[in-house]
């Protein structure tokens, strides 16, 4: 079996178990699978920009708390849940375009602080704007009148389905023109220029990939929680952990980011669960462990050689 | 006959620096030019030039006719106008052949990746490449590097190559196989401005010679003509020089 069909497989069958959940088990778990694919949408969209591109973006939690913030409003004014998503989705898209257009100008570290502080202006505007967005007192969305398994299980499929989606535009991406572009971005931006590729604008197109995947999770997010605030949404870690997910699965990777996000939520449950006091600080050591001794992402890891090194040995 | 190339009083400055300074020169269809000139002259700041990396700051610059000299450097690839780099510049973990695609796919505008392959494979086994297909490209020699970065700007279709420097660093036997490389794309109908500081390699390729010195145009003439002209022997090895030079010709 090659490379490829393996991961098809396990794909399949990652998918397969991840349907039956809502059948098998109880809503905690369901709720834990929701932020897992949410977190893995995220890092995915970090990806774009990130990982194919090579443009450390610091901006996932501005376009998570747009989203957040677009679906929200106008859902609390009357339209239609899936209406006001597509509307966050617009909304991201359209941000990360505009803000493409001004930022990609700048390289490296310059790109990373800029994208830093986006997340910090749209908070305070979002605080300022008390008509619209409820400044800090936060916005509540309309009640579903479902019981909280019902919601659970729709806020799951729709969840999963984003995933689902971010997943294939990853692997569209990757297998096309525009992954061949970005790839050559990422290695030598000036050499891309020369060989006749359209750098400004594939850096833009995925950077706003990267923005509408984001505020798309987050209308999703707004409207499962029922509850938003600025300090919430437009939180610094939700900027911080896709990286860290994209790290540990593999940097530019089809299913890194995905795996990574599963890698980091798991960790972190098994940590929280036995250290309460200290589980920042381990989960912190056991990251760094990690990207110290798979720099690639876990998805780099030669499974097969460790499993004929056990076989031989026996 | 509207020449190929046409730089009309073209100046390029970096702040108070005037790097090219009002430099005028045509280009025609099948001819292999030398650039040459003392280090800093601006040779490497003209292909920039002309390539958009560092757009004139004054002047124009003509392409079969139409002004360049606004375009960006991935609108003028597209127009046929490849360089490469005297430092070479490879996508490095990418492969050899992926490395040549790239020139394929975009400036040359192959949709597929199968066809964009298979022309790569082409420019690969024309410059000798082809058993380093599926290596990563920062794994090659210099000589190597060189030859990918000449693979690289074949694939982009072009008819005009600029080579900056494409010799300096190799040995004596890889200079003989670049220039009989060179030689092969020039019977290709594809006419080449080669900057050089080696006057065996000018000499046994270009017909004609153009000299920079600070920036500007000294000399643009057939080849014996210029390597004989005062002003050039000047330019490199000093007036005290030259007017030796002068005495023993009278």
């Amino acid at each position: 079996m090659t490379k490829a069909q393996t991961q098809f497989l396990l794909l399949i069958v990652g998918a397969a178990v991840l349907l039956l959940l809502p059948v098998m088990s109880g809503n905690y778990t369901l709720r834990l699978a929701t932020i897992m694919m949410m977190y893995a949408t995220l890092a995915m969209a970090w990806n774009f920009i990130g990982g194919f591109t090579g443009y450390p973006s610091f901006g996932i939690a501005a376009f998570f708390g747009l989203g957040a913030y677009a679906g929200a409003v106008v859902q609390a004014r009357g339209v239609p849940v899936v209406l006001a998503w597509a509307f966050a989705i617009v909304i991201g898209s359209l941000f990360a375009y505009a803000l493409g257009l001004i930022l990609l100008r700048l390289r490296g570290h310059a790109f990373a602080i800029a994208t830093l502080v986006i997340a910090e202006v749209l908070r305070e505007l979002t605080n300022g704007m008390t008509d619209l967005t409820g400044g800090g007192m936060g916005l509540n969305l309309p009640f579903f009148g479902w019981g909280p398994d019902a919601l659970g299980r729709f806020f799951f499929y729709a969840m999963f389905a984003l995933a689902a989606i971010t997943l294939a535009t990853t692997y569209i991406v990757a297998h096309s023109r525009l992954g061949f572009g970005l790839n050559c971005i990422k290695q030598n931006e000036d050499a891309a220029d020369i060989v006749g590729i359209n750098t400004t604008r594939y850096k833009i197109i995925a950077f706003t990939l990267s923005g509408g995947f984001a505020a798309a999770a987050g209308g999703l997010y707004a409207s499962w929680t029922g509850y938003i605030e600025p300090s919430d949404v437009y939180d610094i870690l939700f900027s911080i952990k896709p990286i860290l997910m994209v790290l540990l699965g593999g940097m530019g990777t089809i299913f890194g980011p995905a795996l990574g996000a599963v890698v980091f939520l798991v960790l972190d449950e098994i940590v929280w669960r036995n250290f309460l006091q200290l589980h920042t600080g381990i989960l912190g050591l056991l990251i760094v462990i990690l990207i110290l001794f798979l720099p690639a992402g876990v998805l780099s890891f030669d499974w097969r050689a460790l499993l004929k090194k056990k076989v031989s040995a026996t | 006959m509207t020449a190929l190339l046409e730089l009309k009083n073209v100046s390029r400055s970096f702040g108070g620096v005037k790097a090219v300074r009002d430099v005028s020169l045509t280009l025609q269809p099948g001819q292999i030019v030398g650039l040459i000139g003392p280090n800093g002259a601006g040779k490497s700041t003209l292909v920039n030039v002309i390539t958009g990396v560092h757009p004139a700051t004054a002047g124009e610059i003509l392409h079969n006719g139409e002004p360049i000299q606004n375009l960006k450097p991935f609108q003028i690839s597209a127009r046929g106008i490849a360089r490469t780099f005297q430092v070479v510049q490879p996508f490095p973990s990418m492969t050899v052949v992926e490395n040549v695609m790239a020139g394929a796919m975009f400036a040359a505008g192959v949709m597929s990746m199968t066809e964009a392959r298979a022309v790569a494979m082409e420019h690969l086994t024309f410059t000798g490449l082809a058993a380093q297909a599926d290596r990563p490209a920062n794994q090659l020699t210099l000589a190597n590097r060189k030859r990918l970065e000449l693979a690289k700007s074949l694939a982009m279709n072009p008819h005009i190559l600029m080579l900056d420097e494409v010799n300096a660093g190799l040995n004596t036997a890889e200079i003989n196989q670049a220039l009989d490389l060179i030689r092969a794309i020039a019977a290709r109908g594809i006419s080449i401005v080669i900057i050089e500081h080696l006057l065996k390699v000018v000499t046994g390729l270009c017909s004609r010679i153009v000299v920079l010195h600070h920036g500007e145009l000294i000399a643009d003439d057939a080849t014996a003509d210029v390597i004989n002209d005062p002003r050039v022997i000047e330019a490199y090895l000093g007036s005290r020089f030259a007017e030796r030079q002068m005495v023993r010709h009278d």
